[in-house]
């Protein structure tokens, strides 16, 4: 059907647009991991989309072996905080939301105005005044700063809400009382179930949040073996003045946590278009 | 809403779930009395509901509160420092000597020129890749829908790190064509600090807004393009007359989040300013309050420039939802 007129003018044009679009967002993505063959006089010897000397596996070594294997580290510090804050956030925003959307209460449109407003507060004003009630209670510089403040999502109420009112019939829930199943039952047994689509991408928005999350680990955090892959990156970059042989590791080490998170966020896109309709269609 | 019959019903099935004064009814008594005077136990909301709000009040009003409690108050140091200093309310004092601190204001008024510069680039990019991948004529779109999504995965610290190699003349394969084509290729200048920045923040998030308005553009009945193509409207036209106007509610949706992620702009100026010395540490106000709380040790002002930084966000992006609300149906 869109054959019919194969390669017609209007056609060429939207393709090269199209393919001038994909130029710019690849081109940084191919020139890090480029230059992550590189060595560092390389680096700033040769024209950064070539490489005329691969030593990958030698740069790899190097960023691992480092400091004690420390970028290994990070990234499994990361995993920790992202892996372990989404899932208790998707637990929470589910329970939250489907609980707004299938039983009145007092209250209810006021707490959902709450986390409206929630989702529109900057997350950077918040790290400040936390970071200053955690050093009250002793909490900064431990792996609970940087993790407990990521278990609260709005937006994943939000997500949650929306899509127990859509997809949930009152129906279904009547007829799983009338067979006598407890609320929890419900919600575990069947909620959870038909939710799963928004859950997934509740769950995916907040691993990736917390992953790209820099200013509360860089505002809790001193101790470097507790940092997450951005804030040591970041550190490691910011000593490239004193030693350049930083700039290999934090090149190398670019490319390795650009395509970890973008390797999982490609194999897990089907899931995405589920929640993202859920979240930005008006009903 | 349904609201009414949905209390009648959910509530008696939880009068036959949960016998009345379950056992695990004990804590929070008098309230749970009182609204089983009224339509039965409702333990169960409890449950679901109580988890997430005491995150969220530990998490997000409480420091939203103290933050405004250390706000009004300052540290006193008497003028020799012979004793020790003393902390005082001082009522409005901080943000008097935040809004009268050039530093400070002149980070402000550039975080509204970036969010002049930024949002406006960021939704006619979101949009038209989200228009050229729904043109009918478009092929490989998942291919296409991919490698603009994907910087969305990588990490603000990360991506920042990347566009500043390639703003530095050392490393740049871009600086290296355009200078030998003889065009102009500082990045890093004062006249062009604030378009790079918003260069990259558009890498990261175009991709992901675009989605979001694919997903909107996906909900349109066919029979709207069919009636038009029937009426001889070009593919332009339709997007101009029938597609634009039906994702109304996801622009101004990608409108307010951009708004306010340019408003905090704080990682991609940190990791660009060891580059340049267009960027100074009182840059953006997230910088500036960063650099008051651990540069200069004062708390108290620093939480009065985070209020200020989250009173106008809210200012602005409520301000803007109630503008496009009012010329048309509500957004949200």
């Amino acid at each position: 059907m869109v054959d019919r007129r194969r390669l017609s003018p209007a056609t060429v044009v939207v393709l090269a647009l199209l393919t001038a679009a994909a130029v710019y967002f690849l081109l940084p993505v191919a020139w890090v991991l480029i230059a992550a063959t590189k060595s560092s006089a390389d680096l700033f010897g040769t024209f950064g989309l070539w490489s005329p000397d691969p030593q990958l596996g030698a740069n790899l070594g190097r960023l691992f072996g480092a400091e004690d294997g420390l970028f290994g580290r990070w990234i499994l510090n990361s995993f920790l905080y992202a892996g372990v804050s989404a899932l208790i956030a998707t637990l929470l925003s589910a329970g939250a939301g489907y609980a707004m959307a299938k039983y009145p209460f007092r209250g209810r449109e006021l707490l959902f105005n709450l986390v409206l407003a929630g989702v529109l507060v900057p997350a950077t004003v918040l790290a400040l005044p936390t970071y200053l009630i955690f050093s009250e209670v002793g909490l900064t510089g431990t792996f609970w700063s940087v993790l407990l403040p990521s278990i609260v999502s709005p937006f994943g109420v939000y997500l949650a809400r929306i899509q127990a009112h859509a997809a949930i019939p009152d129906a279904l829930l009547e007829a799983a009382r009338l067979d006598g199943a407890g609320e929890y039952r419900i919600f575990f047994r069947i909620a959870v179930r038909v939710m799963s689509p928004a859950l997934v991408t509740i769950f995916l928005f907040q691993f990736i949040g917390v992953w790209n999350n820099y200013f509360l680990p860089l505002v809790m955090l001193s101790d470097q073996r507790l940092y997450p892959v951005t804030l040591g990156l970041a550190q490691w970059n910011s000593q490239t003045f004193r030693d350049p042989a930083f700039f290999e590791l934090t090149v190398t080490g670019a490319a390795v946590s650009a395509l970890l998170l973008v390797l999982t966020m490609a194999s897990l896109q089907r899931f995405w278009r589920a929640g993202l309709t859920a979240g930005s269609v008006k009903e | 809403m349904a609201g009414t019959t949905g209390t009648r019903t959910t509530g008696a099935a939880g009068a036959r779930e949960t016998p009345p004064g379950g056992a695990s009814g004990r804590p929070r008594r008098a309230a749970h009395t009182r609204s089983r005077a009224r339509r039965g136990p409702r333990l169960h909301v409890a449950v679901f509901v109580a988890p997430f709000f005491v995150a969220f009040s530990l998490f997000f009003i409480a420091p939203i509160c103290y933050a405004l409690y250390e706000s009004f108050f300052t540290l006193q140091s008497s003028g020799l420092g012979l004793t020790e200093p003393t902390i005082e309310f001082s009522g409005l004092a901080n943000y008097a000597t935040a809004l009268s601190s050039p530093a400070f204001v002149g980070s402000l008024g550039r975080v509204l020129v970036f969010a002049a510069i930024e949002v406006p680039i960021m939704v006619v990019s979101a949009l038209a890749l989200a228009l050229l991948l729904d043109s009918a004529r478009a092929r490989w779109r998942a291919f296409f829908r991919v490698s603009f999504f994907l910087p969305y995965g990588v990490p603000g610290v990360v991506a920042s790190l990347l566009w500043g190699f390639l703003y530095v003349p050392q490393t740049s394969p871009l600086i290296d064509i355009l200078s030998a084509v003889g065009l102009p290729h500082d990045f890093l200048g004062p006249g062009t600090i604030l378009f790079s920045i918003a260069n990259i923040a558009t890498w990261q998030f175009a991709g992901y807004n675009m989605l979001v308005l694919i997903a909107g553009l996906q909900a349109i009945p066919q029979e709207l393009y069919e009636a038009a193509r029937v009426d001889g409207a070009s593919e332009l036209r339709i997007a101009w007359h029938v597609k634009i106007p039906m994702v109304r509610a996801p622009i101004i949706l990608i409108t307010v989040f951009t708004l306010i992620g340019t408003l905090q702009l704080f990682v991609e100026p940190l990791i660009l300013k060891p580059l340049t010395t267009a960027i100074n540490s009182d840059f953006t106000p997230n910088l500036a309050a960063y650099n008051q709380a651990f540069g200069q040790s004062n708390i108290n002002l620093a939480s009065a420039e985070a209020t200020i930084i989250a009173i106008i966000s809210f200012v602005v992006s409520f301000g803007f939802l109630r503008v496009v609300n009012r010329k048309g149906n509500r957004a949200w």
